[in-house]
């Protein structure tokens, strides 16, 4: 039975059926008797402020049953969106947090920045009212630019120079008399294009409110139910805790960008506390691209220091992270401890030095997406590395390979404060080179010419610290919440098992993982376990899904929480059987008596549990269920080794990815077949920020890729046919020897493309998104 | 959307009479542009005239040419006849649900600069027949989504001669699979003609390329050949430049289809 629905089992998702046939239950499937529709009126400019606000002529027309603004928001002590991550200048000093009402009040930033909510009977009603709102505006000087934003007009009053912090990490003098007797130096100058998550599902939320209880139920698209709870109950002060409950039904795709509290669902909660009615809200796919946070955005000037045999010596790192108007929920995490921590990559190199500088600008803010820091660190990283082989004539993998920290390192601790606990990453490069066939890529490339195309090969040999987080390493360096998870396993009397968990699917396949593993340990059917997420009326608490944290630490907590379910279930087992605890075992879903023929099942011992007949009852409670919450000790660290070969059409400039190969190292692995999954949606989404996507302010600062006519989101036929493998070192600290997967597509692919593309051209560098038009130009020399 | 008063003229007449009652109505062919401009709001007409109800439909072979229905779908030219750089054309305009609701007509009436058949209306010389009478190819279009069009009429069918060899090529816009640059090479029975759309405001002959190859028809024919890009449109995906640089390489690969 277990074997093929158990862990490592290829089962198929049982959340597909609902998915696929169009019966999923999203934020706006849910309707309510006698629902009001939420409109926001959105800011035209990027920076201005705001005089005065009229919305008497909304408030008049027919539907129309509310009306704010900030100031009604304020007014009833409705607070600010916090930065749940408290980053630190190298001078000691805390970053700024400039105030982020959840609806502009006194001056709006971005173009998108809600200034004014419509509420009326029909959406129809909402949208004209928001038409009627009028507003005068005072344009102010904008700032868009990401390399001169430090010392242009400033934005904030809290923030001279326009900065959030100057952060630095690593031994800076070490770091400079590495390069100092360095023989080598490779440097580059690196921009980490700006990209727009886009969640096929938009964010939506409805709120309830019920007055005879004075309770609120807010239905919402979020990664992370139970924080967005304690966001909007300890510091909006929408309600209290124990009053606020918050739903994340089915949800289409959040990679990161629904982690964070919006100031839509904020006013929605709000507002229908003040109305006593339910409001739903969604948004619209151009509310999407422009009030979503954006990812990435950096731009790095960044040096290698090696020996002339190609040995490391040293890695300087200097970065511009761009924090678009105001700090969202994670933003100054990302370009520091989800960056600067990861620079030593998979490499021995002794000594590395980092700065990043934080800025503001006058675009919607920029947070965690897809990899967030690690896909930037990598393509730092990686980019130097194989340019540096290029210009010491080595060949790209023996570089690395010369690098590369052994199996025998281990735990291997980083001059960027991570202590890596296990890997092999030549295994995962040995691999990733015999599937691609490196032998005999000068064949390929004669043949590609001889068709009139270039041909280029890149390697990425990426690193990532994932399983987010140990809570004691989090808190020490800034977070503003522990990061364990959370797990009930509850087994009903006919031996049915539900299991909470506190972190959220929205496109990972908990619901099938997570009853394998349970299904597997108990010995039941996988069909008789059923995973409940996304309600803090249903789990405790947990911290949510993001930083491929689910299965490595809420899978974590479900191993201990059904290893309790075991044992007083073994406990049960011996009363039944007249035996001692020690005496029984239990395989396969059954307790045995050792040498004796007597057994019992989990479903029997299940039912007696609900029917304690004979229970010595100051020994054994009645029930089964149990709890358990999960710390990591440390993170977990997914690496791999992905290639890519391209083809370009010297005419047209457009690049084709011809193979791409990635072998990842996830440690043990529950269901292969959702990993290839997770794995071929991050490796497009690389792809797709090395050849296509790319979010553009214009001068101005108006959003030029406000819509699929100009946002290239990446399809189907940009992709070729992924190779993907595995190799395996189990994580030496949790219970499953997991690692996490569901960043590492995004964060190994980019560089490995970009690799082969400047290989192609025979150029350094590409900037990206490499565009036929850019390459065209790349290839004209300019 | 906002609100506005939605006909089903089942006659020509009728679709023509409510279009001048109407304070400021619009035509629906397929609304594969209309629908989502007016779901966006950036347009408010009083009232859309429907013309779906109207015979205008299907493909109609002549000795000398074929002549496409203007409501007939980008699927059913798609799917083949007589002028294959035509069907071949109408499959690479957008996805899939575009070409199944989207219309010869709709497309051409509009004149976007991105779209794919006029370079064919312009390349093979065709004739839009409209209720106002018919106008050659090479007067319809005008400017950016401006045609000869006259206020009121609706466009009946276009004919196509056949031509004697003729092929597309497409340089599609990464993100909206538009034409950043499309070219269609003709040689038809009053000469080469090269109809270029994606480049300018709207599609246009790029006569040098025409002369070039009426005398010569081959590849070789055009390398060299100079395209004027100071009035081409640019953007993001594309520069003026570039867009008159894959003018002469979408050519050039027409041209090496059909010899």
């Amino acid at each position: 039975m277990t074997s093929e629905t158990g862990i490592g089992a290829a089962v198929k998702r049982k959340e597909d059926a609902r998915f696929i046939t169009g019966a999923g239950h999203y934020t706006d499937d849910i309707n309510q008797p006698g629902q009001l529709y939420a409109v926001f009126v959105r800011s035209m400019y990027p920076r201005a402020e705001i005089r005065s606000i009229d919305v008497s002529s909304a408030l008049a027309m027919e539907g129309v049953v509310a009306a704010y603004t900030g100031a009604d928001l304020a007014a009833d002590e409705i607070g600010d969106l916090p930065c749940g991550w408290m980053v630190k200048s190298k001078d000691g000093s805390d970053m700024i947090q400039p105030p982020h009402p959840p609806v502009a009040v006194s001056v709006v930033n971005y173009v998108g920045e809600p200034y004014a909510m419509v509420v009326a009977e029909t959406l129809q009603a909402a949208r004209d009212g928001a038409e009627a709102v009028t507003a005068d505006f005072n344009e102010l000087p904008v700032v868009v630019d990401l390399a001169s934003a430090h010392g242009a007009d400033q934005i904030h009053e809290a923030a001279p120079g326009n900065q959030c912090y100057d952060w630095e990490l690593g031994d800076r003098e070490a770091t400079d008399a590495a390069f100092a007797s360095a023989d080598h130096v490779t440097s580059l100058d690196i921009v980490n294009n700006r990209l727009i998550p886009n969640a096929m599902e938009p964010r939506a939320a409805v709120g309830m409110y019920e007055a005879a209880t004075g309770n609120y139920t807010l239905y919402t698209t979020s990664q992370n139910p139970h924080l967005e709870r304690l966001i909007l109950a300890a510091f909006v002060n929408v309600a209290a805790e124990s009053k606020l409950r918050v739903v994340s039904p089915d949800v289409g795709g959040g990679f990161g960008s629904k982690i964070f509290v919006y100031a839509e669902e904020t006013a929605v909660i709000w507002a229908a506390g003040k109305l006593a009615r339910a409001i739903k809200w969604r948004a619209d796919r151009s509310e999407s691209f422009l009030a979503d946070a954006h990812g990435r955005d950096h731009l790095t000037k960044a040096e290698l220091a090696l020996k002339a045999d190609g040995t490391f010596v040293g890695l300087r790192v200097k970065t511009v992270a761009n924090m678009g108007a105001y700090l969202s929920l994670f933003a100054s995490s990302v370009p520091t401890y989800l960056y600067g921590t990861l620079l030593a990559g998979q490499y021995r190199t002794p000594a590395i030095y980092v700065e990043v500088q934080s800025v503001f600008t006058n675009t919607a803010p920029v947070d965690a997406y897809r990899g967030a820091g690690r896909p930037e660190a990598t393509y730092v990283v990686e980019r130097l590395v194989e340019t540096a082989a290029r210009e010491l004539g080595k060949d790209p993998a023996d570089i690395r390979r010369l690098n590369f920290i052994q199996p025998e390192d281990f735990p291997y601790e980083t001059p960027v404060a991570l202590t890596y606990d296990t890997g092999d990453y030549d295994a995962s490069l040995k691999k990733a080179i015999e599937l691609i066939g490196y032998d005999g890529f000068a064949e390929r490339k004669a043949s590609s010419e001889a068709n009139g195309k270039k041909r280029g090969i890149g390697f990425s040999c990426y690193i990532e610290a994932c399983g987010l987080a140990p809570s004691q390493v989090a808190l020490s360096l800034g977070a503003g919440v522990g990061l364990f998870e959370s797990a009930e396993v509850r087994v009903d009397v006919t031996g049915s098992v539900s299991v909470m968990t506190g972190c959220h699917s929205h496109g990972q396949g908990h619901e099938t993982t997570f009853a394998q593993i349970v299904s597997d340990k108990l010995g039941i059917p996988f069909e008789n376990v059923d995973v409940v997420h996304g309600d803090t009326g249903r789990s405790d608490y947990g911290l949510g899904t993001y930083g491929s944290r689910s299965l490595v630490v809420g899978g974590s907590a479900i191993v201990k929480a059904t290893d309790k379910v075991i044992a007083k279930s073994r406990k049960i087992a011996a009363h039944m059987l007249e035996s001692t605890e020690e005496n029984v075992d239990f395989e396969e879903g059954t307790f045995s008596v050792t040498d004796s023929n007597q057994s019992i099942t989990f479903p029997e011992v299940a039912f007696s549990a609900y029917v304690p007949g004979n229970y010595p009852l100051d020994e054994l409670e009645p029930g089964l269920s149990e709890k358990a919450f999960y710390d990591p000790e440390n993170f977990t660290y997914p690496a791999g080794a992905h290639i890519c070969e391209v083809e370009v059409d010297p005419e047209t400039g457009k690049v084709e990815i011809v193979n791409f190969v990635a072998v990842d190292d996830f440690g043990e692995i529950i269901n292969p077949m959702i990993v290839a999954g997770q794995v071929h949606g991050g490796l497009a989404q690389g792809i797709g920020q090395a050849l296509l996507e790319h979010a553009i302010y214009d001068e101005s600062g108006q959003l030029v890729t406000g819509s699929y006519m100009d946002y290239t989101m990446p399809r189907a036929d940009d992709m070729p046919n992924f190779v993907v493998d595995t190799t395996v070192t189990p994580c030496t600290h949790n219970p499953l020897g997991a690692k996490g997967c569901g960043e590492a597509g995004a964060i190994g692919s980019t560089a490995a493309v970009m690799n082969a593309l400047t290989d192609a051209l025979g150029v350094v560098d590409v900037p990206m998104p490499a565009t036929p038009e850019t390459v065209w130009r790349a290839m004209e020399g300019e | 959307m906002y609100r506005f008063n939605y006909h089903k003229p089942d006659d020509m007449d009728a679709a023509q009479q409510m279009m001048a009652d109407a304070e400021d109505g619009v035509y629906l062919s397929g609304g594969m542009t209309l629908i989502p401009t007016l779901k966006a709001r950036l347009a408010s007409p009083t009232d859309v005239i429907d013309l779906s109800g109207l015979a205008l439909s299907g493909i109609e072979l002549a000795d000398d040419s074929l002549t496409i229905g203007a409501l007939t779908l980008h699927s059913e030219v798609a799917a083949g006849n007589e002028i294959s750089s035509l069907s071949n054309l109408a499959l690479a305009i957008g996805d899939a649900q575009v070409r199944n609701r989207g219309t010869i007509g709709g497309s051409i009436a509009n004149s976007d600069p991105g779209a794919d058949y006029p370079a064919a209306v312009v390349a093979l010389g065709a004739t839009i027949n409209t209720t106002a009478g018919a106008i050659d190819a090479d007067d319809f279009f005008q400017g950016l989504f401006e045609t000869a069009l006259k206020p009121g009429a609706i466009v009946t069918s276009v004919t196509f001669p056949l031509p004697v060899r003729a092929a597309y090529e497409k340089f599609p816009n990464p993100a909206s699979r538009y034409a950043v640059v499309g070219v269609m090479v003709a040689e038809t029975n009053g000469g080469v003609r090269v109809g270029v759309t994606g480049a300018g405001p709207c599609a246009y002959r790029q006569r040098n390329f025409e002369q070039a190859l009426a005398d010569n028809f081959s590849v070789a024919a055009l390398d060299g050949l100079e395209v004027d890009y100071a009035e081409f449109n640019s953007d993001i995906h594309a520069s003026a430049e570039y867009r008159g640089h894959l003018v002469g390489v979408m050519a050039r690969r027409a041209v090496a289809q059909i010899t």
